[in-house]
Parts: structure tokens; C-alpha cells; sequence
């Protein structure tokens, strides 16, 4: 009984600790600029200082803005979706095949996943200026991939080990070519580990800053979190913390969608009876 | 459906040691065959050079006219049960069931009636809905035939499929195998490290050791006339026992008396000195059932250490002694056949009615009709009845 008591009590501090900021942020998208000015001490608004959808409203009447969202997803998904497919193929070669050098490839996608991204930034942007890639869509999704793609290929390799080689070898004798095998039978069985690859691949995309800000210079190809650095009032002594709650705000609910889709995915345990076990 | 002919089939692994090693078994249309032997003996590897998942060495792999050697399992069209079933858990049963036609791009309308067909075989009407993970071993069993016989593949392929249920499941599904085997007339090949299995299921057994081809025979040719000392060992529960033995005219010295033998057997192995004597446990018995019956033979005497009773019938235990050679024959024996027993022993099954107690001289007859006598260096049975043995890899080459 006193050990659920401690984990009930436990659980509540850490989503404390990890939530606070979030409804802070909230709390700070329906307050109005001037009360954020003055000095707003509580979680709600006070009377007179709320600001109900207003700056909602003004953030996605930002031409910016919305540009930016759509930058942000296109980016991301593209991204993920490029990546989860290499990454797939690669990491279904690694688990299954001997071949040479399997090791070396290992190694060096751990050491690119391992290089501070900051200091790739500056070679990049030389190069992308020189390549034409500077302020498109392609000039952030490579880096985004060769920067997700260590993991991904780690994360589903694990995954490929686990299924049994009969699993394919059964496909196999029932007639499927090697690609329908891999294509029907353990790509979902794999789904999992696919799901895992394509959150952590969207979290990085959707998440980064220092390529947006350094790759871009125009709404060509600037994403969300870029965009929010820009976000600049009248005053450029007073910057609008409210509107930028509010951007916040709403580039956090994709993100909210696409884990609670991909969660089920991942929580459903599809390999489970595979095999006696 | 399709005979499979498997010719001087070798398969050597990268370190040059050879799992199968010259193996040549013709598996007739329509019969049921079966690979057995220890763990290690090569047997599952030569199924799956059958079905094309290891590659072939040297030697020919014929299905039907066909040789195959080079084809990929797809282009084999064989169905094949793994051990643990390899079942799709991603697919209904419904659709585990029509993987393979769904490769083979049938109709919809005929995968159903296919599909129903299979499932109304054995069973499973009432699961095809349900995910494998859901069902008991023994319906994947089921699901997992019933992928091999929708598609009216050439021959059915077992690996061990038994080995994972309990004992009586087993037995359920070994006669569900046979009945469906029959019934559709559809070339086996069963692996199996199970003699049981090998001697109910096959209408011929290949017996291998070390990935060489001991004896095939059928079931009741490999029980009365094992060709070596191996098959001896393997085929039969409890096992053939095995004693030091001299010829000396029309009797054989065993550790606990003489038994007379037939003219023929004595003749086959005079003047080879110390020989192994194999006597199955039923061909003892206790000698006052034995005379009640009017039985005819031989009798000893012999001090029982352990009597196990069971109903319809006694197991004695009766300890000896054997001479270092034999000893060391028949431990090397024992760890091919992956016992463990390395005490002397002879096991006696005897009436049910006998009434020998542990730690009493007991009156044993044997049956001398019955020993097989076989030669202890190269295991070779002496008094096989070669024309009902079937083929003895090892003696066509010394007969020819």
C-alpha cells in the first residue's frame, strides 16, 4: 500500500515537473500582450487581461506563419517518410545478410548520429549556397535524414533480428519472390519498430532549430521553430510573448496527433504469436 | 503430385564439414517418408534442400522429372509445416491459410472456396477470423497445414511439427497427419527425431546418423531386422538391449548362460570371437509364463535390481558386467543415439502377471529365434535378413 502511495506521488511530481511548462505556455497564448507587459502573475488570466482566441487568431493571420507550418510538415514527413524507407531497407540488410564491411556501416552510422549537428552547420551552408540547395526543402530534409537515418537503421535492425528467419523462409516456400516476402510478411512485422523510426525521425525534423535558422532565409523553406524566432512586434524591445505561446501552441498539436496515431501502432505487440513461445 | 528422387545428395558447410554426406532416398508418388535420427544427423538439412531453403553441394535433386537443384523454393511448388509453425501473426487465419494462393494471384472466388474447403478439413471453421496469436499449439498446427494443402503443392514437407505440443496432442495430431496423408495420396517426407513417430506415421523410414544414410526400410523391416547396431539402438522403446556374446556351435554365450540359436545365425557368425548379442526387452519373459505357454527356448538365471510393473506388463532391470571393448562400443553408441545411460544393463519386459520382486533370482526365458548377433568394430548386424531389410547403404557397397 505505501509503495503505490509512493508511485501515485511520484508519478504526479514528474508530470508536474514535465507539464508545468506546457500549461504555462498556454496559459500565456490567452493572455493579452499588454498583461504579459504589466507583469501577469497567475495562471489564469486576470480580469481585463484575457485575451480569449485573439492571438491565435493574429498568429494564423501571419502569412509567415501559416507558410511556415506548411513548410514544417512538408519537410518532416518527407523527411520521415524517406528516411523510414532507407532506413528499412538498410536495416533489414545488416540484420539478414553477410556481407562485408557490415560492421564498418554500423560504426560510421553511429558516429554520424554521435557529430554535434552545430558544427555541421557551417560547411553545410557553404555547400548548399554553392549546390543551389540553400533555402529549399531539399537543403533541410537531407540533413534531416543523414542525421535521423543512424538511429533509424539501429532501432530496425533490432527489430529484423527479432523476427524469426523461418517467418520468410515460410513465405518463400508459399511462392513470394524475396521482395514479396520482405514486403508482406516482415515489413509488418516489423510495424513497430517502423512506427518508432518514423516518430523519432518526425520529432527530429519538427524539432530543429539550428538548420532551419541557418539554411533558410526566406519563407521559401523556414520552419516552424525558425519562424517563431521572427516573430517580431512594434517594439523591438518587447517581443510578444503571447503570440509566440500561441505559435508554439499550435506547432505542438501535430506533433500530438501524429504520436497518438503512431502510438497504437506501436503499442499493438504484432509479433506476438509468431512463434511458440 | 510428384515421386522426389534424392541422388548421392552431399552438403558440405563452409568449414568442409559435410551434414549430409552421399544420401540417396527415392520417395515414391504418393507415399509417406520418413527422415529420422538424433539431433545433428542431418536430417532437417536434407529436407531443406528439398525445398531449396540450403543449397546443394553436389548430387541431383529430382522432383518428379524435374531436376531442381537450382530452383528457387518458389518454383519447387512444395508446401512445408516449420516446427514452430512460421505462421503469418500480422494475418487471420482465413488469410494465413491463402497466402499462397494470394501469391499465386487467384481469383477471389476461388481462394474462398479453396480456403473452406482447407478449413472445413481440419477443423478450423470457426477460428478463421481469429489472429494466430490467439489460438492453442495445437490449431497453428492445423492453420499450418492447412497452408500446405490449399495449395496443392507436389509433396507435403514436415520439420518435427510435433515437437512442440504435449504428449497428448501428439498423438492426436500423428494420427490427424497419417489420416489426411492418406486421404489426399500426396507425397510426404517427414522429419522427425522421434521413433515413435517414425514407426506409426511412414510407409518407409530412412534412418541417418552423422548425415549418412544408415538403413530405409519400412517400419517393421527396420524393427526385425536393424542393420547395424545404430538402427538397432534407435527403433524400439525401450531400446534393444545389447550383451557381450560368443558363438560356440549352435549357442551364444551371454553374460548370464547360453541360448541356443537357429543353425543359419550361428553359422553367419562363427569364429569372429567376441560379438554384441541384440535382444529386444519383449523377447524375454518370465520363465514360469513362459512354460505356462508352452514357449519354446532357452532359460537363465539372474539376480533383478529393479522392477518397474505397469499393468499389462513388468520391466526388470537385471545389471552386468561387459568387457572393455564392448563397453566402450556400446558407450559410443549411446552418445550417437544422445542417451545418457552409461551403466550395463539388460531391460527385460515381461508378462504382467509375473510375479519377480526386486532383489530375487529370477528365472528369465529368451527367445533365441529372436538375438541378432552384430560384429562390435563395425556395429554391422551378422544375421540381418537382407531380403527383408530394405536397403543397408553400407552392405550394397560391401555385397557388390
Amino acid at each position: 500500500m505505501r509503495n503505490r502511495i509512493g508511485i501515485v506521488v511520484g508519478c504526479i511530481l514528474i508530470m508536474l515537473w514535465c507539464l508545468l511548462p506546457v500549461a504555462w505556455v498556454i496559459s500565456l497564448s490567452f493572455k493579452s500582450e499588454a498583461a504579459i507587459t504589466n507583469g501577469s502573475p497567475g495562471f489564469f488570466p486576470a480580469d481585463g487581461a484575457g485575451a480569449g482566441w485573439d492571438n491565435y487568431r493574429a498568429v494564423w493571420e501571419n502569412d509567415q506563419f501559416r507558410r511556415a507550418i506548411l513548410n514544417s510538415i512538408g519537410i518532416s514527413l518527407i523527411a520521415t517518410m524517406l528516411s523510414v524507407i532507407v532506413a528499412t531497407l538498410a536495416a533489414y540488410a545488416i540484420a539478414r545478410l553477410e556481407f562485408r564491411g557490415k560492421k564498418a556501416v554500423l560504426t560510421i552510422a553511429l558516429a554520424i548520429a554521435m557529430f554535434p549537428v552545430v558544427s555541421l552547420v557551417g560547411p553545410l551552408f557553404d555547400m548548399w549556397r554553392a549546390v543551389g540547395l540553400y533555402d529549399t526543402w531539399p537543403g533541410l530534409i537531407i540533413p534531416y535524414m543523414s542525421f535521423t537515418l543512424p538511429l533509424a537503421i539501429w532501432t530496425l535492425s533490432a527489430f529484423f533480428r527479432e523476427i524469426p528467419w523461418e517467418m520468410e523462409q515460410a513465405a518463400q516456400v508459399d511462392g513470394a519472390t524475396s521482395w514479396q516476402a520482405f514486403r508482406k510478411v516482415i515489413v509488418p512485422l516489423a510495424a513497430p519498430g517502423v512506427f518508432t523510426a518514423a516518430i523519432l525521425t518526425f520529432f527530429f525534423a519538427w524539432n530543429d532549430f539550428v538548420f532551419g535558422i541557418s539554411l533558410t532565409s526566406t519563407e521559401n523553406a523556414r520552419p516552424i521553430p525558425a519562424s517563431l524566432s521572427f516573430f517580431v512586434g512594434s517594439d523591438p524591445f518587447n517581443r510578444p510573448a503571447s503570440l509566440l505561446a500561441a505559435g508554439a501552441v499550435i506547432a505542438t498539436i501535430p506533433i500530438v496527433v501524429i504520436v497518438l496515431i503512431f502510438q497504437r501502432k506501436i503499442v499493438a505487440g504484432l509479433t506476438s504469436g509468431a512463434v511458440k513461445g | 503430385m510428384a515421386a522426389i528422387t534424392m541422388n548421392h545428395i552431399v552438403k558440405q558447410y563452409g568449414d568442409g564439414f559435410p551434414a549430409v554426406n552421399d544420401v540417396s532416398i527415392d520417395v515414391a508418388d504418393g507415399e509417406f517418408m520418413i527422415l529420422v535420427g538424433p539431433s545433428g544427423c542431418g536430417k532437417s538439412t536434407l529436407l531443406r534442400m528439398i525445398v531449396g531453403l540450403e543449397d546443394i553441394t553436389s548430387g541431383d535433386m529430382m522432383i518428379g522429372e524435374k531436376r531442381v537443384n537450382d530452383l528457387a523454393p518458389r518454383e519447387r511448388n512444395l508446401a512445408m509445416v516449420f516446427q514452430n509453425y512460421a505462421l503469418y501473426p500480422h494475418l487471420t487465419v482465413y488469410e494465413n491459410i491463402a497466402f499462397p494462393l494470394r501469391l499465386a494471384k487467384k481469383p477471389d472466388a476461388e481462394v474462398d472456396k479453396l480456403v473452406r474447403e482447407a478449413s472445413a478439413t481440419l477443423e478450423l471453421d470457426e477460428h478463421l477470423q481469429r489472429k494466430p496469436g490467439n489460438l492453442s499449439g495445437g490449431q497453428r498446427q492445423r492453420v499450418a497445414m492447412g497452408r500446405a494443402i490449399v495449395r496443392q503443392a507436389d509433396a507435403f514437407l514436415f520439420d518435427e511439427p510435433l515437437s512442440n505440443l504435449d504428449a497428448k496432442l501428439r498423438g492426436q495430431m500423428r494420427t490427424e497427419i497419417a489420416r489426411l496423408q492418406r486421404r489426399l495420396g500426396i507425397t510426404t517426407v517427414y522429419v522427425t527425431h522421434d521413433q515413435t513417430e517414425a514407426m506409426t506415421l511412414g510407409d518407409r523410414v530412412a534412418v541417418l546418423k552423422r548425415g549418412v544414410l544408415q538403413q530405409l526400410a519400412t517400419p517393421r523391416e527396420l524393427y526385425e531386422n536393424p542393420g547395424n547396431l545404430f538402427v538397432a539402438g534407435f527403433i524400439g522403446s525401450p531400446p534393444m538391449n545389447f550383451l557381450p556374446a560368443t558363438v560356440e556351435g549352435n549357442q551364444v554365450k551371454l553374460p548370464f548362460g547360453s541360448v541356443e540359436i537357429p543353425a543359419e545365425n550361428a553359422a553367419r557368425a562363427a569364429g569372429r570371437g567376441l560379438l554384441i548379442a541384440g535382444i529386444r526387452p519383449e523377447h524375454f519373459e518370465d520363465a514360469s509364463v513362459a512354460a505356462a505357454e508352452g514357449r519354446r527356448g532357452s532359460t537363465f538365471s539372474a539376480t533383478v535390481d529393479a522392477v518397474e510393473w505397469l499393468g499389462n506388463e513388468t520391466y526388470a532391470y537385471i545389471p552386468f558386467e561387459a568387457p572393455a571393448e564392448v563397453k566402450q562400443q556400446l558407450q559410443q553408441l549411446e552418445k550417437d543415439l544422445d542417451g545418457e545411460a552409461m551403466r550395463t544393463q539388460l531391460v527385460v519386459s515381461l508378462d504382467g502377471a509375473s510375479r519377480i520382486t526386486e532383489g530375487h533370482d529370477a528365472e528369465i526365458w529368451v527367445d533365441g529365434r529372436r538375438i541378432h548377433l552384430f560384429d562390435p568394430a563395425s556395429g554391422e548386424n551378422l544375421t540381418v535378413d537382407r531380403a527383408r531389410a530394405g536397403r543397408i547403404p553400407g552392405a550394397e557397397v560391401a555385397a557388390g
